[in-house]
């Protein structure tokens, strides 16, 4: 580990993540290690069997009498409100009256052993009438069902622009959804406190959301409540709104009994309760001129939001914010339906609807370059975002920062991208039944909380006398390795080895009414508020060294762990005792809010995002047109993250998103039955990328040219959530082996997740409409 | 689960394991996985449950000198067995798999490492050769959602080379 001192020295560092020793030891407590208290209960949340259903009667008494139940808690028994929504208010801890999916909580069983909590949940006796359910996009929409009101983005005329374009064409494609599978399923432990109040240890990625609901639930003000997190063994945005239901339950079992307890989800259960990625359908009418060029879109986006509304709202927002990639899309009109189905409403996961979106354009871009028989990477070059007019989105912000064309160009070199597609050309002509394909897709995505008032953070720096550093920040570690990206910064400031800065637990107790960690903003945010947390210690000691030492300001000095002082040098330590003794307070907040940004959501127009990260991704496949079956050849990434921080931790977001991505893409597959249910809940059937699926060669680039406009925290960028959509150059490779067998005149019909079936599908397909035979 | 309660224990001497080195009895009720028993009545909580269903490999311990999925082992199964958990393979220094994963970054959330390290130690101690392709293939019984794998194959790589050239 290089700590060596100096300006730089600390920041811009390939450290190790903070907790690596703890992990590789064994050491590193997640919620469930927690020493278990000696009377703390174990709570089992019973879930409804049914999609849509009244409850006519539900009579617990025989679970209540089971040897070893404690309590058994339902709607009747909640002191405040029955809800655990993050904004709507329709989000119910259990259910009441009626159910709306398949896993929905109905009551929640506190016994001394979790096996006694499950096998007494058996013993309720539950009536339902069962109701019509609406499962699929196409049901919620015959029945006009929605979560809110149909969305507009406009820029321009394109209905005029479509009518005037030289050629034009549409489509439809289909996108499924995705399971976090954070490998630590949901989890919280409550712990009963003096005066009624309530400790909470939740694996959330949003500790002020479960402070609030929690309070909310039991009917305390949010004082009363106080949530911890060390750290999650993954979020995934999994962990921003879903916490809640799972330390909510276990604070009521706390509040019923008087006696510690946890809940900690098994992963079927986890995976049949708790919210996931969206899925949408698309379509999409372009125009465009005979290089390639759009002149008008219109693109109409459908999603599954689920029962309630969660953050559907905003993450569709972000998919329309995202339809134009980094595209200039010229005159475009696009809508959003956000469809209300008796499923799991659908919540955060990395990337937050952008990757949806971006998916419908770069199917335009392909579905372009087939229709005018050329490279679809020419198709995308032209359209990039470039010099004025040509550089504004359709929610009328001006794109200041397009480094996506000089990204590109270099990684379409590196990457040999035009000798593979002849060398690829080459292979499928002399390959039968294994087919290569081929694409190089691009990502633009933008930084910042769309809801303007989410952009702020808080941070808390203690100085203790004998020169150690208490760091504490809103944000939460989730493997990402915010933690130590922000101990790097203050490490920085002081000029201080790393050592002497203390990472602790995010709390409530500590930071207040925090932001999500979310929208790959962590570091932004709380990298900020911890440094303006810093500044301000350090000005008093710099202003106490002055007077003290009778010395200007400008020469003093921090480096090595000293403090130069004129031409004396002291230990860093040793200035902060001597400012101690003389009553200097050593404790500081802090806080950042992210300027600039504004928007009006009534006419969708504004500027949302602060800036824009970017990344490119050449994806080489192949597939076998007798199978489906297909495996990922060769990756290579170039990727922007302004000034990495921390090249390490940026290299495993840049990686890990990828395949994440990957997974989303081809093997994740989600399948509900007509009933609803939820049939893929196990890892058994749901598939997550093996170490075998990850790309034979896989090369990675931060980008060095790589720095931020924006004066972000050292001119570092946002790396959570945009790698996964470089994914999308796996799916378009995919394709465009498919559409090989009927020599790239049609463009596939090809749905994601492109597992093997809907691979061999699409290439029965492609060849009918070709009238191509089987080779 | 205070004293021993097997079924057909009573005039039988208490059954025990070696855990890292250390004799214990398994006390508890037969059908108790090893995971459990580990983690609840020993608090070695660096084994972890992933998946519950002995697939995603967060809860590999090593059973004589084999990896096991904890969560597929009744704890009475591994009577008179060694087991080797997480925090057992350290002796003064973290042992070479653990710091090969620490030197390579091959972690992000932390919560698969402890499956990881033990599957790579069980591979390197099968396989006079381990390269890539065969590392990638072996590793399959672990899933990590964090990273992309490339740094945990590094990392086992890494490690296999030092523990060969020992």
């Amino acid at each position: 580990m290089d700590s060596r001192p100096g300006k730089g020295m600390r920041v811009h560092q390939a450290l190790r993540h903070d907790s690596a020793l703890k992990h590789v030891s064994g050491e590193a407590l997640y919620v469930d290690d927690l020493p278990a208290p000696s009377d703390m209960l174990h709570i089992y949340i019973a879930m409804s069997p049914h999609a849509h259903a009244r409850i006519l009667e539900m009579d617990l008494d025989a679970v209540r009498v089971v040897t070893g139940v404690a309590a058994v808690v339902s709607a009747g028994d909640i002191p405040g409100q029955n809800d655990v929504s993050p904004v709507a208010g329709d989000d119910p801890l259990f259910a009441e009256g009626e159910v709306y999916y398949a896993g929905q909580s109905l009551f929640a069983v506190a016994a001394e052993s979790l096996e006694i909590a499950r096998a007494a949940a058996l013993e309720a006796k539950v009536q339902y009438e069962i109701l019509t359910p609406l499962i699929t996009i196409d049901q919620a929409r015959q029945a006009g069902s929605y979560i809110e009101d149909s969305q507009t983005m406009a820029c321009g005329d394109a209905a005029a622009a479509l009518k005037n374009a030289p050629r034009r064409l549409k489509g439809r494609m289909i996108i499924g959804g995705q399971d976090h599978f954070y490998l630590e399923g949901q989890v919280a432990l409550a712990l009963p406190q003096e005066d009624g109040d309530m400790v909470i240890h939740s694996s959330t990625q949003h500790p002020s959301e479960v402070q609030h609901c929690v309070a909310r639930v039991l009917g305390l003000a949010s004082h009363s409540v106080t949530v911890e997190v060390r750290r999650m063994g993954g979020g995934f945005g999994g962990k921003e709104t879903q916490p809640a239901l799972m330390a909510a339950a276990a604070a009521l079992v706390v509040r019923k009994t008087g006696r510690p307890a946890k809940l900690c989800l098994d992963r079927d259960d986890d995976m049949k309760l708790t919210g996931k990625r969206h899925d949408f359908e698309i379509n999409y009418h372009v125009g465009f001129d005979e290089t390639g060029r759009i002149e008008g879109i219109d693109l109409a986006l459908a999603s599954r939001c689920g029962y309630s509304e969660d953050l559907s709202s905003a993450i569709n927002d972000r998919a329309m914010f995202h339809v134009d990639n980094a595209y200039f899309l010229g005159q475009a009109t696009i809508t959003s339906h956000r469809y209300k189905t008796h499923t799991v409403s659908n919540t955060a996961f990395r990337g937050f609807g952008g990757p949806q979106g971006m998916m419908g354009i770069e199917r335009v871009m392909d579905e372009i370059a087939m229709a005018l028989g050329k490279d679809p990477l020419d198709i995308r070059k032209v359209n990039l975002y470039g010099k004025a007019p040509r550089n504004i989105t359709p929610y009328h912000q001006h794109v200041e920062d397009n480094v996506a064309p000089e990204l590109i160009t270099q990684l379409e070199a590196h990457a040999r991208y035009r000798e593979r597609r002849a060398e690829i050309k080459d292979f499928n002509r002399a390959s039968p039944f294994l087919k290569k394909g081929l694409a190089l897709t691009p990502v633009k995505f933008g930084i910042s909380f769309t809801k303007t008032h989410l952009n702020q953070a808080g941070a808390l720096i203690h100085i203790y006398a004998d020169g150690s550093v208490h760091l504490n920040h809103g944000g939460t570690e989730m493997g990402q390795g915010l933690l130590i990206k922000v101990a790097q910064i203050i490490a920085e400031e002081f000029a201080i080895d790393l050592g002497c800065v203390k990472i602790t637990a995010t709390t409530t107790g500590k930071v207040p009414n925090t932001s999500a960690t979310a929208a790959s903003a962590g570091t932004d945010l709380n990298g900020m508020a911890a440094l303006n947390a810093a500044q301000e210690i350090k000005g008093r000691l710099i202003a106490f060294a002055a007077k003290h030492y009778h010395c200007a300001r400008e020469h003093i000095s921090f480096s090595d762990n000293h403090v130069t002082i004129g031409n004396r040098v002291i230990a860093f330590a040793d200035l902060v005792n001597q400012a101690y003794l003389a009553r200097v307070s050593l404790s500081s907040t802090g806080f950042y809010k992210t300027p600039e940004i504004h928007y009006d959501r009534a006419t969708h127009r504004g500027r949302p995002f602060y800036y824009f990260s970017y990344g490119a991704a050449v994806s080489e496949v192949v597939i076998d047109t007798l199978t489906g079956e297909n495996k990922v050849l060769r990756v290579d990434i170039l990727h922007d993250v302004g000034r990495s921080l921390n090249p390490a931790i940026d290299r495993g977001q840049i990686e890990g998103g990828f395949v994440q991505g990957m997974g989303w893409l081809t093997t994740e597959e989600l399948y509900f039955d007509d009933g609803g249910h939820l049939l893929t809940h196990a890892p058994s059937t749901y598939k997550i990328p093996a170490c075998s699926d990850r790309p034979v060669e896989f090369n990675i680039e931060i980008w060095e040219k790589g720095s931020n406009l924006k004066e972000t925290i050292h001119r570092s960028k946002a790396v959570g959530e945009p790698p996964l959509m470089l994914a999308i150059s796996v799916f378009s490779a995919l394709g465009d082996a498919v559409a090989s067998v009927a020599g790239h005149k049609f463009m596939p019909r090809l749905d994601a997740p492109a597992t093997p079936e809907r691979i061999l599908t699409a290439v029965e397909e492609t060849r009918r409409r070709a009238g191509v035979g089987k080779s | 689960m205070d004293s021993p309660n097997f079924d057909d224990a009573s005039d039988m001497s208490i059954p025990t394991m070696s855990v890292n080195n250390k004799p214990v009895q398994i006390d508890g009720e037969a059908r108790t996985l090893l995971v459990h028993f580990l983690r609840d009545t020993l608090g070695l909580t660096g084994t972890h449950v992933g998946c519950d269903t002995s697939q995603c490999g967060a809860c590999v311990v090593m059973m004589d000198g084999r990896a096991v999925k904890s969560c597929t082992v009744l704890a009475l199964q591994a009577q008179g067995s060694d087991i080797t958990t997480i925090e057992g393979l350290i002796s003064e220094d973290l042992h070479p798999v653990q710091a090969a994963f620490q030197q390579h970054h091959a972690l992000q959330c932390g919560f698969c490492t402890p499956g990881m390290i033990l599957t790579a130690l069980d591979m390197i101690h099968r396989n006079p050769v381990l390269d890539e392709e065969k590392i990638r293939h072996e590793l399959e019984g672990n899933l990590c959602r964090c990273t992309g794998y490339q740094n945990i194959v590094k990392a086992i790589k890494s490690a296999a080379d030092q523990i060969r050239s020992e």
